[in-house]
């Protein structure tokens, strides 16, 4: 059975090179590059040009990025950090609703340890009000974490005019990027961030393996304590390899980005026209106009139809796609996102991402198209919700 | 499937018998809401790890599994209707609609949402071609069998069912789980009501609806009040213990009044019936126009005895035992048996 992968946005192939140049950490290499000696030299370079490779993708100084595990830690690492190394200055933080729970939840623990946090809502295609976030900065506000663009929606977010807006308060600007990277361009200093995060996996570097972007002089509270790795900033002995991984597929991305996000934005656009044209009641979840989302993803609801009941009848054909976020399975809430934008619960539930990469082909496209409409019908008829 | 050993013994026989089997797990309780100090050390059902341990089972057999959130079905059907049926000074049944709601409607429509063409489980019954119908029959192994929590079983549910394990003994399924090498073979049976693994239901209905109930009177069945009770749905007919009246002689419960708010309680004799009335009866054989003699079980671990059923207008049944019986429970299901089979069954009233 031909299978078809369309759930880039929970995790991504190896990219071709990858693997190999990993290699040589996982066998011969192996040394601990914080060590003085012969193993830890032989590796210390390789992690070097990795930390180079990563940020000439982010547009930021190689001193700048420091290496972690994954998006979570990136996110809890950067909001928990930059709000406890200020806490003298302000303690009031600016968000949004549709932002990873990795992020969510942090500002959740924040406010139970006596800071303030302000969610910015969203309208009904999921974008933000930036005079509403103007005019929710005070003078104890420190910090703003607004994403890159969204896991579930796709929906990018204006992150330049944030940070005009950051600028001029001297408050800090967070992005998680972990699911822009790689399929846009980025260059955090010339949007004007301060903080950003991202993750390996999801552009085809390894599980296990992300990294922050953290601008000099800005101060932040290890979250991880205990070596002196990453220059106190995150300890731990680095996943050598993964940070290999990492650099390499951050080269391929700085290399091939623009022609695939093409490529790619072309794919999904016919996706997803093709599905509304041949299936009635079908809606877009996030911006309807797909220039304002990221070039790979859309979320749309087949009405009256159980997500739950599609997707295992994809699984079924070869098919991978998935609702809410992967984090959250099992669950029979609806995503917080969908949520946001005031979807109603019914079109929630029948809600379906597909998020496409760089090896989704024309044919994939053409098996969804031939499927999904028979699938929808012969649910609409068995069982509408 | 559930995690233990019978559904997992179904799916492996059934993957070896060449059908291509889908592995499916209902979560319907948030175990993690469960708040006794004892944690998950119960013989129950359907925990986070059992969900587990359906899941690498499916994982050995390389068969497709997902789990289906039925929380708020089994909440508003199964145990919603638990506290009611108590407060309503009855014994409630969840497990025949835990299968007549869950198993054989949802689940099996999702099942058939996938294009299967069965829903199997692991349940000790028989489905058998007796006389050009599909019957509901006893499994083989007497001891085991399940029968009972299916008679709500139409037919058009029983030809997409499929009961592999029916014609085996327990012992047989655990010889054929250790064949199969799966890690189950050896997990402990699950008994009691799974979202009541201590037993203790009280406290379950309690937690779900509050403990503030009205207290009111534990009266004789001669008239005299005896004492006083902190609720009647903590009583259920036929109990001994737990009553804290001092008699001539030991006293049980033969009544539950849920109007009057009132426990009737006598001597040991009051609890033999010749005859109760059933309500809501269903029938997997055309409507007797005549009063049938059957053998009757009136709960689970009842051995099924003779009695006459006669259908009446109101969709219920008369029951004449041919010996007084102990322990008829308003709330229970009573279920008629020709020899092996299944022909019908309602509810006692």
């Amino acid at each position: 059975m031909k299978k078809v992968y369309l759930d880039y946005n929970a995790t991504s192939p190896l990219r071709p090179g990858v693997l190999d140049a990993m290699l040589p950490y996982l066998r011969e290499n192996f040394g601990n590059p914080s060590s003085i000696h012969w193993a830890g030299r032989a590796v210390s370079g390789a992690v070097e040009t990795a930390r180079e490779q990563v940020a000439v993708l982010l547009g930021v100084k190689p001193a700048e990025v420091v290496f972690t595990s994954c998006g979570s830690e990136g996110n809890n690492f950067l909001l928990k950090g930059l709000a406890r190394a200020q806490r003298e200055k302000g303690r009031h933080i600016i968000t949004t609703v549709v932002e990873h729970p990795s992020v969510l939840e942090p500002c959740c623990q924040l406010e139970k340890e006596g800071w303030e946090v302000t969610r910015l809502p969203v309208d009904s295609q999921g974008r933000l009000d930036l005079d509403q976030l103007a005019a929710s900065i005070r003078p104890d506000t420190v910090l703003i974490s607004v994403m890159a663009g969204n896991n579930e929606t796709g929906n990018l977010y204006p992150l330049a005019d944030i940070a005009r807006l950051a600028r001029e308060q001297g408050i800090c600007l967070h992005s998680d990027a972990v699911q822009a990277c790689g399929k846009i361009a980025l260059d955090f200093k010339q949007t004007g961030l301060d903080l950003a995060t991202i993750s390996g996996h999801k552009f085809g570097a390894p599980k296990g393996v992300g990294a922050v972007y953290v601008k000099s002089g800005c101060l932040l509270e290890a979250l991880i304590q205990g070596g002196h790795q990453e220059r106190n900033r995150r300890s731990g002995t680095l996943n050598v390899a993964g940070i290999v991984g990492l650099g390499a597929a951050c080269e391929i991305a700085a290399r091939d980005l623009a022609a695939e996000s093409a490529a790619i934005g072309g794919l999904r656009d016919r996706l997803e026209k093709g599905l509304m044209a041949q299936i009635g009641n079908v809606r877009i979840n996030g911006c309807v106009d797909p220039a304002g989302r990221l070039p790979n993803t859309t979320n749309l609801s087949f009405c009256g139809v159980e997500a739950e009941s599609l997707l295992m009848n994809l699984d079924l054909k070869g098919v991978a796609a998935s609702s809410g976020s992967a984090c959250s399975s099992g669950n029979l809430e609806t995503s917080h996102v969908i949520a946001a934008m005031g979807v109603d619960p019914l079109q929630a539930q029948s809600s379906v991402r597909f998020s496409l990469g760089p090896d989704t082909t024309g044919e994939d496209i053409d098996l969804l198209l031939q499927e999904v409409p028979q699938i929808v019908s012969r649910l609409r008829r068995l069982s509408p919700l | 499937m559930s995690g233990g050993v019978d559904s997992s013994v179904t799916a492996a026989l059934l993957k070896e018998q060449g059908y291509d089997v889908i592995g499916m797990t209902m979560q319907i309780w948030d175990y993690s809401s469960f708040s006794s100090e004892h944690g998950e050390t119960f013989g129950s059902c359907c925990s986070l790890d059992d969900v587990y341990d359906a899941r690498r089972v499916a994982e050995g057999l390389g068969i497709p599994f997902y789990v289906v959130n039925f929380e708020e079905d089994f909440q508003r059907h199964v145990i919603d209707n638990f506290c009611d049926e108590y407060f309503a000074g009855r014994t409630p049944n969840p497990c025949v609609l835990c299968n007549q709601v869950l198993k054989f409607e949802l689940l099996l429509r999702k099942a058939l949402e996938l294009e299967a063409d069965y829903l199997a489980t692991g349940h000790y019954a028989q489905l058998l071609d007796i006389d050009g119908r599909t019957a509901l029959c006893k499994g083989l192994d007497e001891a085991k069998d399940q029968s009972y929590f299916l008679f709500t079983l139409t037919p058009e549910q029983m030809a997409r069912t499929l009961f592999p394990l029916g014609g085996m003994t327990k012992d047989e399924v655990r010889a054929q789980a250790a064949r199969f090498g799966l890690k189950v073979a050896d997990k402990p049976e699950s008994q009691d009501i799974c979202f009541v693994p201590d037993g203790n239901y009280v406290r379950f209905i309690e937690e779900e609806r509050g403990s503030g109930h009205k207290d009111g009177e534990i009266v004789h069945h001669g008239g005299q009040v005896l004492g006083r009770h902190q609720g009647i749905y903590r009583y259920t007919v036929g109990q001994r213990k737990g009553l804290g009246l001092s008699w001539k002689e030991p006293l049980y419960v033969v009544g539950i009044d849920a109007e009057q708010n009132r426990v009737i309680v006598g001597e040991k004799s009051l609890l033999s019936r010749s005859s109760f009335n059933l309500h809501r009866c269903l029938w997997n054989i055309p409507l007797p126009q005549e009063p049938i003699e059957v053998a009757c079980r009136i709960r689970y671990r009842h051995q099924p005895v003779k009695a006459r059923v006669t259908p009446l207008d109101d969709g219920g049944a008369q029951i004449q035992f041919e010996a007084a019986q102990k322990g008829v429970t308003p709330g229970q299901a009573a279920v008629f048996y020709l020899k092996d089979r299944v022909i019908g069954g309602g509810w006692i009233a």
